[in-house]
């Protein structure tokens, strides 16, 4: 007999252990929280996006029946200041607003609606300013005002390699094009807004159940502002509900516990959908110039470029992404000459920081249309140009880091190019315009673009990145039964799957559970930079083998032979060649047995100040699209047709999330291609609802079809790669890439608006 | 005022509820039923989803006024986990689950209506539902799927429901 390697194990595609809850409406998201006697916070926020704060008054707010407490900056009982990188985002604004949506002030009271009536009632006095809105005169214009004491530059990130700057270099390229592109602000819109508990315990602390995507870096940075000792401040991670960066700063958590430390009662906060839009960072805008040189045959000579990116009022996550953008800002390309120089500045717009692709999306939206715009002058293929200067195993990044994990660029290529392509347009098909029968088909051109990113996967530039696991083995009722304990953060992306998936596989025990992510076990870093399989996976399993270490002592001391090569099957022991040896439950008897583990991806390097070279990445990962639109050109209305995508993921850990991170990530750079932006007009938020923040629906969705590869990665767990960011990235170009091949227009910003296609087609007519 | 109903079957009434209350917050504040989600309370994203005398409404939009002396179904109340959870699990229609109830009452409604809906009958009907992680990739397929299986409990009246490949109705499914 021999035991086969347990089911629901990795490459399985278990249903979702907290699938169940969340199907019947069962499941508890951080705004379905509820304790007896709780009270409910609100927030008064700016109206203005720059002036000074000459007085406030709480009194016409604490008349108000039913409102417990209104609390300022004066009430902040510890540091002033938090922040994930740079502690520069006052917890109440301290004198001053540095933008629009700005926490002022905060209530608890009985009720909401009491709680609402009081942030209306507090009384502000504003010496208003004009606000620094313009990106590029934020950092160069000396005359600008500045945000922030130390100016308006948070980051300057040259990358140089070669000699871009050399005039016969430069003559080397047959061709050369020098373009513009401009990235909207994009909002992550997860759909679950920011919500949370906060409960004053007896010893003075707080516990607060949350939704984030970081629970030991929000308590790291909620406890000073608190005044109290770290311990004090235990965290437990609500349902999430979507985050996609947008969790990654504090929200309430602050709030929320000084309410409820002042007024001894737990405090529950839940922003609606409109503060939800001021209640977290975006995506950075982007300004970027780029200046791309290549000979006949389409090979790279040289690229320079020019990325600025708005960080807004606070710090937040701007200089990570600013050393994204500068690593990444050639794309997966080998580039010998070349000279980058990526900013990060403050303006009084919103805040921006982490989003889904972080600093890879905006220059892959630009690098992607300089391709294009090359195979344009030189004739060539878009794929082709793509292929000849594909990054491969061996090549080396703009910042002299060798990429030495499998790359196969080339071979998405192929693979995207041997995709059907869906059929001509037919009678009956939707048209542009949709179910609005806007046209009937005359005026509308179908186009195909073709898209291809490169992201960096874990935290970089020589970050200690780690993960904790705490593995626990014991058998209940003759039966082995597994609990994986660790503080990551399921925010929807599969990642409770996964655990138990690698836990069934390591230890051969099909009983498996995952406990609630909290603080009383180690950091697992955060759900973000499409590092949680990698880490948290890795940590989960370096904690069950040394779980299995210890079964095999346990059991030699018991009398059992445990032979070399023997493994965890089944519920058994099992040989090297899978035949049982013992049963699990015999061996373990009452004994529990449990490790906890860290887990850290190798260590990676600084980027040089001022050449920016550095082997600052863990991990590259790549995705390729291929979009098929159809434009009415009249109407400037974009209807997408197709999206192939064709991903290389290491190692498939569970083919249905994968696919559905995949098929998530590609909906969202549809979305910053065609519909998504923050319109932001003299700092102020014009959109912040879903009526004019339009996120894609199902009718905006085109199929999909995908291709999966698997080259492992040797240096990763189970040879995987960081999946969830890629697709984001090279969606987005693709789509403006085919908007552009069926209109003709040159289309340098995206989200691509009707009227960047309707009014130079008007134009176009009128002229010709 | 005072506000009764039925939800899910049973006679619920709620004293001192302010006039301008909506159906969503009556249901999840006064009732606890928490299943319906509040994403935007403008009628724009479907998480909200309920039967309202057997037609499904946004009821963030609804105010619960309008809803005395009526019948409410919500996602509580499909007495579940039935084809259309079922399907949801089965497929990965569910990831961080937030759009999911409301969805699955609009599909519930969908594939009773409609016996084998095509494609674009898919899309038209799930128009105002909101999913910002999954795509709809495999919402699509779950609604396929739970109306294969619909189809097959009426075409086998006794026969015990079990989802069409790929999916099983519980545990493991491997693909
Ligand atoms: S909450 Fe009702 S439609 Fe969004
Ligand atoms: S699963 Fe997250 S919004 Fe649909």
């Amino acid at each position: 007999m021999t035991i086969q390697a347990s089911a629901a194990g990795i490459g399985d595609s278990p249903t979702r252990p907290d699938g169940t809850p969340k199907v019947l409406g069962a499941f508890g998201y951080a705004s379905d929280l509820t304790v007896p006697g709780m009270l409910h916070g609100a927030t008064l926020r700016s109206p203005h996006p720059r002036a000074l704060i000459k007085s406030i008054d709480v009194g016409p707010a604490l008349a108000i029946p039913g409102v417990r407490a209104v609390l300022t900056a004066e009430d902040i009982p510890g540091t002033k200041y938090y922040g994930l990188i740079a502690q520069d985002c006052p917890v109440l604004a301290l004198g001053e607003v540095r933008y629009h949506g700005e926490p002022v002030a905060i209530v608890a009271a009985d009720d909401v609606a009491a709680a609402r009536r009081a942030v209306a009632a507090i009384v502000v006095d504003y010496e208003v300013l004009t606000p620094v809105t313009d990106l590029r005169a934020a950092l160069f214009d000396p005359d600008s005002p500045k945000v922030h004491a130390g100016g308006n530059v948070v980051r300057h990130q040259p990358v140089r390699r070669g000699r871009a700057d050399d005039p016969d270099i430069r003559a080397l390229a047959d061709v050369v094009v020098t373009r513009e592109y401009q990235v909207g602000m994009q909002d992550q819109a997860f759909l679950g807004p920011e919500a949370g508990l906060a409960v004053p315990a007896a010893d003075g602390g707080v516990d607060l159940h949350v939704a984030t995507q970081w629970l030991h870096a929000d308590a790291e940075q909620i406890a000073p502002c608190l005044g109290l000792a770290p311990e004090l401040v235990r965290m437990t991670l609500a349902g999430v509900g979507g985050a996609f960066g947008g969790r990654e700063d504090l929200s309430m958590q602050i709030h929320a516990a000084m309410l409820a430390l002042r007024t001894g009662l737990p405090v529950r906060m839940t922003y609606n959908r409109r503060e939800s839009f001021f209640g977290h960072v975006h995506r950075h805008p982007a300004v970027m110039r780029y200046t791309h040189g290549a000979r006949r045959d389409g090979t790279l000579v040289f690229v320079t470029a020019e990325i600025l990116l708005d960080g807004g009022a606070y710090a937040s996550t701007t200089e990570a992404v600013v050393g994204n953008a500068a690593s990444l800002g050639v794309g997966p390309y080998e580039v010998e000459h070349l000279a980058i120089d990526a900013y990060g500045a403050y303006t009084n717009n919103p805040p921006c920081g982490a989003m889904r692709g972080f600093g890879a999306v905006q220059t892959c939206f630009a690098y992607e249309s300089q391709m294009d715009a090359l195979a344009a002058e030189l004739g060539m293929h878009p794929l082709d140009i793509r292929a000849r200067n594909a990054v491969k195993q061996g090549s080396v990044t703009p910042t002299g880091q060798v990429i030495d994990a499998p790359a196969p660029v080339a071979e998405m290529f192929a693979q995207l190019r041997a995709m059907p392509l869906p059929p001509d347009r037919a009678a009956g098909d939707l048209l542009p315009g949709g179910y609005g029968n806007t046209t009937h088909g005359e005026g509308v051109r179908r186009g195909v673009g073709y898209g291809v990113g490169i992201k960096n996967i874990c935290y970089s530039e020589g970050f200690d990145d780690f993960s904790t696991a705490r593995v626990t083995l014991s058998a209940a009722d003759g039966e082995p039964a597994v609990t994986v304990h660790t503080a990551a953060a399921e925010v929807g992306q599969g990642l409770v799957t996964v655990q138990g998936q690698i836990a069934r596989t390591e230890l051969g025990v099909e009983r498996v559970a995952v406990a609630q992510a909290d603080t009383t076990v180690g950091s697992a870093g955060s759900s973000s930079a499409s590092r949680q399989s990698y880490m948290t996976g890795g940590a989960v399993k370096a904690a069950c083998e040394a779980v299995r270490e210890r079964v095999f002592s346990l059991a030699r001391e018991r009398g059992f032979q445990v032979a070399e090569g023997s493994r965890l099957a089944g519920g058994k022991i099992v040989s090297a060649s899978g035949e049982p040896l013992v049963d699990l439950a015999l061996v373990l008897g009452a004994d529990v047995v449990e490790e906890t583990r860290e887990y850290r991806h190798r260590p990676t390097g600084p980027l040089d100040r001022m050449t920016g070279q550095g082997s600052s990445h863990v991990q590259f990962a790549f995705a390729a699209h291929r979009a098929v639109v159809d434009v009415d050109v009249e109407l400037g209305l974009v209807r997408v047709v197709r999206l192939d995508v064709v991903q290389d993921v290491g190692r498939i850990m569970n083919r249905q999330s994968l696919e559905g991170q995949i098929q998530g990530g590609t909906a969202q750079g549809l979305g910053l291609a065609v519909l998504e932006e923050i319109v932001v007009a003299d700092g102020k938020v014009r959109n912040p609802s879903f009526t004019d923040y339009l996120i894609p629906t199902i009718l905006d969705m085109p199929p999909m079809g995908m291709r999966i590869l698997e080259y492992p990665d040797p240096a990763a767990p189970y040879g995987l790669r960081g999946a969830g960011e890629p697709p984001t990235l090279s969606s987005t170009p693709a789509i403006a890439a085919a908007v552009r091949d069926a209109t003709g227009l040159a289309l340098g910003r995206v989200p691509i608006r009707p009227e960047h296609i309707a009014v130079p087609a008007q134009n176009a007519a009128r002229d010709g | 005022m005072k506000l009764s109903l039925t939800v899910n079957g049973a006679d619920r009434s709620a004293q001192d509820v302010w006039p301008g209350t909506s159906l969503l917050t009556a249901l999840r504040e006064e009732f606890g039923l928490t299943g319906a989600k509040n994403a935007c309370e403008q009628g724009e994203c479907g998480s909200c989803t309920v039967y309202l005398d057997g037609d499904p409404v946004c009821s963030c939009l609804v105010a619960a006024a309008q809803a005395e002396g009526r019948q409410v179904r919500t996602v509580e109340g499909l007495g579940g986990p039935e084809a259309v959870q079922r399907a949801f699990l089965a497929c990965g229609a569910v990831q961080c689950g937030f759009c999911t109830p409301g969805l699955v009452v609009a599909v519930h409604d969908l594939v009773h209506r409609i016996e084998d809906p095509d494609e674009a009958t898919i899309r038209e009907a799930l128009a105002g539902n909101l999913c910002r992680c999954t795509g709809y990739e495999k919402i699509i397929e779950a609604v396929r799927c739970a109306a294969a299986e619909l189809r097959a409990e009426l075409s086998e009246h006794s026969a015990p429901p079990g989802l069409p490949e790929p999916s099983e109705s519980s545990g493991p499914v491997r693909r």
